[in-house]
């Protein structure tokens, strides 16, 4: 049995080393794409490109624009004091926010009263304006003094710490997640093929000629990507730390092993997928819809899982990233062994075994 | 124009024999709208709260109770020791930690500051980030109640999107990505699994010119992307209700120099690969994920690296992002868009042009 999986490796692996194009991409471009888009993807929201609208002139209007340009968070991209030019500048997407300080400002600071200034933002980006949102209060309220009603009770003052990742840097929190995703999509599309090719040119009867049963057929194909994806993965997580200051602060044993668990299930989808299609464009169709979408959306990678409908929860339940990156963010930036993220592990092995035996199944048929 | 046709119907009936890919055709846009509609909120709600109440006054549970009242928050922990919070942390169980000290109610009659610490979990940075800033919105209305305001009210004006809800504009983006997918995709295979599975030879002897080939091999694959969008847009309009405020000649219009890019990238990747295995990796790698990571539909431009800005110039999808967002949700027109448009045709034309270059010295 050994020896007849190991003969179809060894063939997997021969045809490999001819298509030079595929092995190298399946090889390098983990690596390649994590440099790419490590260095590109941010959430941190800055240079926003503000229009200042100020209608009052005075010195207080000036050190409340100039509180807003002090950090790198805003670009002025105009000044003027007529409200009316804002319209097209929003409509061009010139300006994405618009600070409008009204006639009046300066004198009710003078006198000690409350009063109010305008911030214009373009919705149709909801995510930075309610990111550009909580700079401009944060920012408005360290300008401002408080005033108290008579006999008022002492204010409260919020004291933030933030843990893992004090500075809140997002790249911190993307990497893993990217990783993750291109780690799935590669698994997927290196396997989706692997099946269906034979169907399609006509070798399949060849293979049926032969004593293989499907699980070797299976492992075999398997094995060789495995291998290629552990390289690939290695490399990509080496660069993850080196370059992107992702620190690795729980073991490399364990990450090793959570990541073998995720290429596995990965894999094994793939070859799933490649046993049900009967042709290529067809399976690549589906290895994309099946491991792009929902590890780029369900997975808790870009969108919080949290904030998602009931029912949509319980589908990201089936999405294998979902506990990759529960597991691979713990190891990485939490530094918390099994017991912090024993369930996923499970998870993982878990689904790496259904899809697998249920490709057996299918190949067992069409044998 | 007989030759044309008749390669155009040759390819339509290859895509009518194979029972499965009209099913992924059609069902699989519908499927990704739905579940890009309600998963891509960046609508942060629901974040996981651990409250550790050491003062357990009516005054800090009244703090708790503005925190468990907003929608923001879900509670999912009260522990009697800060130690207690480390575990709930780590696990990831709860995403945001309240601490309140003992003697917090007697500073606020006192009328002294009282603190209340917030602890967040930064391993997931963007709801960290949110999370802080919604509990200090929360103090910041429970100290205006106790009578203290800040002086200074900044009031927000939202426009096109007052409700701020990323689901309309993530929405109008799946239609440009299923766009994307299926014409490109499908025209790169279809041109590479002639020359794989050896019928090109049989296709190059007969009278077509190549020119007759690719756009014969084209016309099928637009009218499937075209039906496509059609179909989605049912959903995208009614049932999520996203508003269409330009006119939808405009968005057919702008559609069509899109379309000219992700045709022709699909053409140039078959000039580029031997097997549909090698035009898959290109176009999934090499000319897909750029697509969705470098055009700002999910990740603003103006945060990249300068190198990464300029880069994006050369990315259809971000001139297309900009007229979606542009006609469906700011109501304007060819006026505003037509620097857009122009770019789009630009690299269209170029595409293009790479495309028949080098496909005429394949056939050379």
């Amino acid at each position: 049995m050994i020896r007849r999986t190991l003969a179809i490796a060894v063939k997997e692996l021969r045809q490999l080393r001819r298509d030079v194009r595929t092995t190298l991409a399946l090889l390098g471009m983990p690596v390649v794409l994590l440099l790419l888009y490590g260095y590109a993807l941010s959430f941190d929201v800055r240079h926003i490109r503000l229009a200042v609208v100020d209608q009052d002139g005075g010195r207080a209007a000036r050190e409340l624009r100039e509180a807003f340009l002090a950090t790198d968070t805003f670009d002025l991209v105009s000044a003027g004091n007529d409200a009316r030019a804002l319209d097209a500048l929003f409509d061009s997407g010139r300006a994405q926010a618009a600070l409008v300080i009204p006639h009046g400002y300066g004198s009710d600071r003078v006198a000690g009263r409350a009063t109010t200034v305008q911030l214009v933002l373009d919705g149709s980006d909801a995510q930075t304006a309610t990111a550009v949102l909580g700079y401009a209060r944060q920012i408005v309220a360290s300008a401002a003094p408080v005033w108290r009603e008579p006999h008022s009770l002492g204010a409260i003052r919020p004291v933030a710490s933030v843990w893992y990742n004090p500075d809140l840097s997002s790249s911190r929190f993307l990497v893993p997640g990217l990783l993750g995703f291109i780690l799935m999509v590669t698994a997927v599309i290196a396997t989706a093929l692997a099946v269906v090719r034979e169907k399609e040119r006509g070798t399949m009867e060849s293979l049926r000629a032969t004593p293989l049963v499907a699980i070797e057929l299976l492992i075999g194909k398997t094995l060789p990507y495995l291998l290629i994806g552990s390289v690939a993965a290695a490399g990509a997580i080496a660069l993850a730390w080196g370059l992107f200051d992702v620190p690795v602060r729980g073991s490399l044993l364990a990450l090793a092993a959570v990541t073998l668990l995720f290429l596995a299930g990965g894999l094994g989808l793939g070859m799933l997928i490649s046993t049900m299609a009967e042709t290529q464009q067809v399976a690549f169709q589906a290895a994309l819809l099946i491991s792009m979408l929902p590890t780029l959306l369900l997975s808790g990678f870009i969108f919080p899982i949290s904030s998602m409908p009931r029912a949509l929860q319980l589908v990201t339940h089936v999405v294998p990233a979902r506990y990759y990156l529960v597991a691979l963010r713990g190891i990485v930036l939490k530094g918390t062994g099994p017991e912090a993220w024993g369930m996923e592990a499970v998870a993982l092995g878990i689904f790496a075994t259904v899809v697998l035996l249920v490709a057996t199944v299918r190949t067992v048929r069409s044998l | 124009m007989r030759g044309l046709l008749n390669v155009v119907v040759k390819e339509l009936l290859q895509l009518r024999r194979d029972p499965k890919i009209l099913p992924l055709l059609f069902v699989a846009p519908v499927f990704q709208l739905l579940i890009l509609g309600y998963a891509a909120t960046q609508d942060i709600r629901n974040i996981e709260l651990a409250v550790c109440d050491l003062d357990r006054t009516a005054a800090s549970r009244s703090l708790v109770d503005a925190f468990t009242g907003s929608t923001w928050f879900r509670l999912v922990a009260t522990v009697d020791a800060q130690g207690e919070l480390d575990p709930l942390l780590d696990s990831g169980r709860a995403r945001l930690a309240v601490t309140i000290p003992a003697g917090f109610a007697a500073d606020r009659a006192g009328g002294r500051v009282a603190s209340v610490q917030l602890l967040a979990d930064g391993a997931d940075a963007t709801t960290g980030t949110v999370g802080l800033g919604y509990a200090a919105e929360v103090v910041r209305r429970a100290s205006e109640v106790g009578g203290v305001h800040s002086s200074i009210e900044l009031r927000p004006v939202v426009l096109y999107n007052p409700d701020l809800a990323s689901r309309n504009f993530m929405v109008p983006g799946v239609l440009a990505m299923i766009i994307m997918v299926m014409t490109m995709m499908l025209t790169a295979m279809a041109l590479v699994r002639e020359v794989e599975i050896g019928t090109m030879e049989q296709l190059l002897v007969t009278p077509l010119t190549p020119l007759n080939l690719i756009v014969g091999k084209i016309i099928p694959y637009a009218l499937v992307g075209l039906v496509e969008v059609l179909s989605a847009l049912p959903i995208a309009l009614w049932w999520f209700r996203v508003p269409l405020r330009g006119s939808f000649f405009t968005l057919l219009v702008l559609t069509l120099p899109f379309m000219l890019c992700t045709l022709g990238l699909g053409l140039l990747v078959s000039t580029l690969s031997r097997t549909q295995q090698q035009a898959m990796m290109l176009t999934a790698f090499v000319f897909m994920l750029p697509q969705v990571y470098l055009s700002g539909f999910i990740f603003p431009i103006q945060n990249m690296p300068h190198g990464f800005q300029l880069l994006t110039t050369l990315v259809p999808l971000r001139y297309y992002v900009v007229i979606l967002r542009g006609v469906f949700l700011k109501g304007v027109g060819f006026a505003v868009l037509w620097p857009q448009a122009l770019a789009l045709l630009g690299l269209g034309v170029v595409i293009l042009t790479l495309a028949r270059l080098r496909f005429r010295r394949r056939l050379g």
